[in-house]
């Protein structure tokens, strides 16, 4: 077991009642999968795992509208790619029957092949049992049965325009490019997002039968055409759930925020502080306050170093929607601490105050049960950590 | 025919040694897979490629094609090639 320092806060009666699920953090790693167990406090947390030790795990997400079921994305350095099923969390584990996988390429054709399943996003509560994936290379895949069978979803894996703009692997991330950031209204079957990295965020406003470029306002790298989607790097993307008009986004070129049916994003990253930038991987929004998002900034200077910047992590808080930001360090390493945070590896509880919980590069999982405001380490020497989702047990 | 698994996919045949039967390389995987629900596509993808960390050996000589002909005494050794860190 491992614990945080933390003060315990005082609660008002809502929030006590609201604390009675039982919290659980699920990390994943480039070695395995671990769920981390909170108490009612969110104090103490008892750590299950390692699950699939050797295996890279991408994403591992419990689906809300049961409180039980887990989905990982799966593979190991020898095999390929698939998705494990979990009903009892985590005790057994069953592989789907039919992984995600792009459809077979006509005689002659070169056919891609899935590498990893990057992204998992359950469907909204009025569609029970249907999940969506985005791969590595980008592809967008769906089940309709809980995760155990997936389709091709919608016609972009194999649509020319949108093959020439998710580009080729050189064009993607160090570990291949990515479809990433699934969005789905909650007010609107018909109405989905989704993000590439390389290849830009696209919408669908016909329930994924066409898409769209989502790009006005994205500024994209020095010296190439910003009209262009492959030169787009959207690194994470949030809906906020008080407020499902409004968007926020981590970008490989700042951050933004997008207040629909504007579909011109704002760049608000030019307020924060000039020696930190406005570069990082995770976005996080409040669930239930849409002027509230957070971000862990990274150093995007010369070469990209993609560590902290000058060795001292932090947390930035908005509470205005962006016109201005608060560091929030008190906790975390105040020099030598070059560790980074990848874009699914950070996120928010929905108690009252919020819970915040991030997973470092270096195998560290922090958390701060007053919205940043001050952060505790629940563990060390995990290894190299891609996720981090809190969710709460049925 | 005999076919030898490798360590990571043993989670599916939980044993080192499986046997397996068809007149080619493909149909042997074929078969694998539906007594291992889900074996081939660890080894094979969707492209009906080998996996870049996967070789597979018939009496000794490496297999690229999995069309070639089998026959039962035929020994088939899967290996996983040494790669991540």
């Amino acid at each position: 077991m491992v614990r945080s320092t933390l003060a315990v806060r005082t609660q008002g009666p809502a929030t006590r009642a609201r604390r009675a699920r039982r919290a659980v953090v699920l990390v994943a790693t480039r070695k395995g999968a671990w769920l981390y167990h909170g108490d009612a406090a969110r104090k103490t947390w008892r750590a299950d795992g390692p699950h699939f030790l050797g295996h890279v795990i991408s994403h591992l997400v419990l689906d809300p509208r049961d409180g039980r079921t887990l989905l990982a994305a799966a593979k190991t350095g020898h095999l390929g790619p698939t998705v494990f099923r979990s009903t009892d969390l985590g005790r057994t584990w069953k592989e789907a029957a039919r992984p995600p996988a792009f459809a077979k390429a006509a005689d002659g054709q070169p056919g891609r092949a899935v590498d990893h399943t990057f992204w998992l996003t359950p469907a909204r509560a009025s569609e029970p049992n249907v999940w969506y994936a985005g791969t590595s290379p980008q592809g967008l895949f769906r089940s309709d049965d809980g995760g155990v069978t997936w389709e091709p979803f919608s016609s972009i894996n194999d649509d020319p325009q949108y093959r020439k703009w998710m580009g080729t692997v050189q064009d993607g991330t160090p570990d291949g490019p990515k479809l990433h950031s699934i969005i789905l209204d909650p007010r609107d079957t018909l109405h989905v997002y989704f993000a590439m990295s390389g290849g830009g965020v696209h919408e669908s406003v016909d329930g994924g039968r066409t898409w769209k470029p989502l790009l006005k306002g994205l500024d994209v790298v020095e010296g190439f055409d910003g009209s262009e989607p492959t030169f787009h790097d959207p690194h994470c993307i949030r809906i906020c759930p008080s407020n499902p008009d409004r968007l926020y986004q981590q970008n490989h070129c700042g951050i933004y925020r997008l207040d629909r049916p504007s579909d011109t994003w704002v760049r608000i990253g030019k307020s924060m502080p000039k020696r930190v930038g406005d570069i990082g991987f995770p976005m996080v929004v409040h669930p239930r306050d849409a002027d509230t998002a957070w971000v862990l900034p990274m150093n995007g200077t010369s070469v990209w170093p993609r560590t902290s910047p000058d060795g001292k992590p932090a947390v930035y808080a908005t509470r205005n929607g962006g016109k201005t930001w608060q560091r929030l360090d008190a906790g975390l390493p105040g020099k030598q601490a070059w560790w980074t945070v990848k874009r699914q590896a950070m996120t928010a509880d929905a108690s009252d105050p919020v819970g915040l919980y991030f997973g470092t590069t270096s195998g560290e999982l922090w958390m701060s049960r007053d919205e940043g405001r001050r952060w505790a380490c629940i563990a060390r020497h995990l290894p190299e950590i891609y996720a981090v989702e809190a969710a709460e047990l049925a | 025919m005999k076919v030898l698994i490798p360590s990571a996919l043993r989670a599916y045949t939980e044993k080192s040694e499986a046997e397996a039967s068809g007149a080619t390389l493909a149909a042997v995987l074929v078969d694998l897979d539906h007594q291992y629900p889900g074996i081939r596509f660890r080894m094979i993808d969707e492209q009906g490629r080998i996996r870049r960390h996967i070789r597979i050996f018939v009496n000794g000589a490496q297999v690229r094609d999995l069309s070639q002909p089998l026959r039962a005494t035929d020994e088939v050794v899967i290996v996983q090639a040494l790669s991540g860190g």
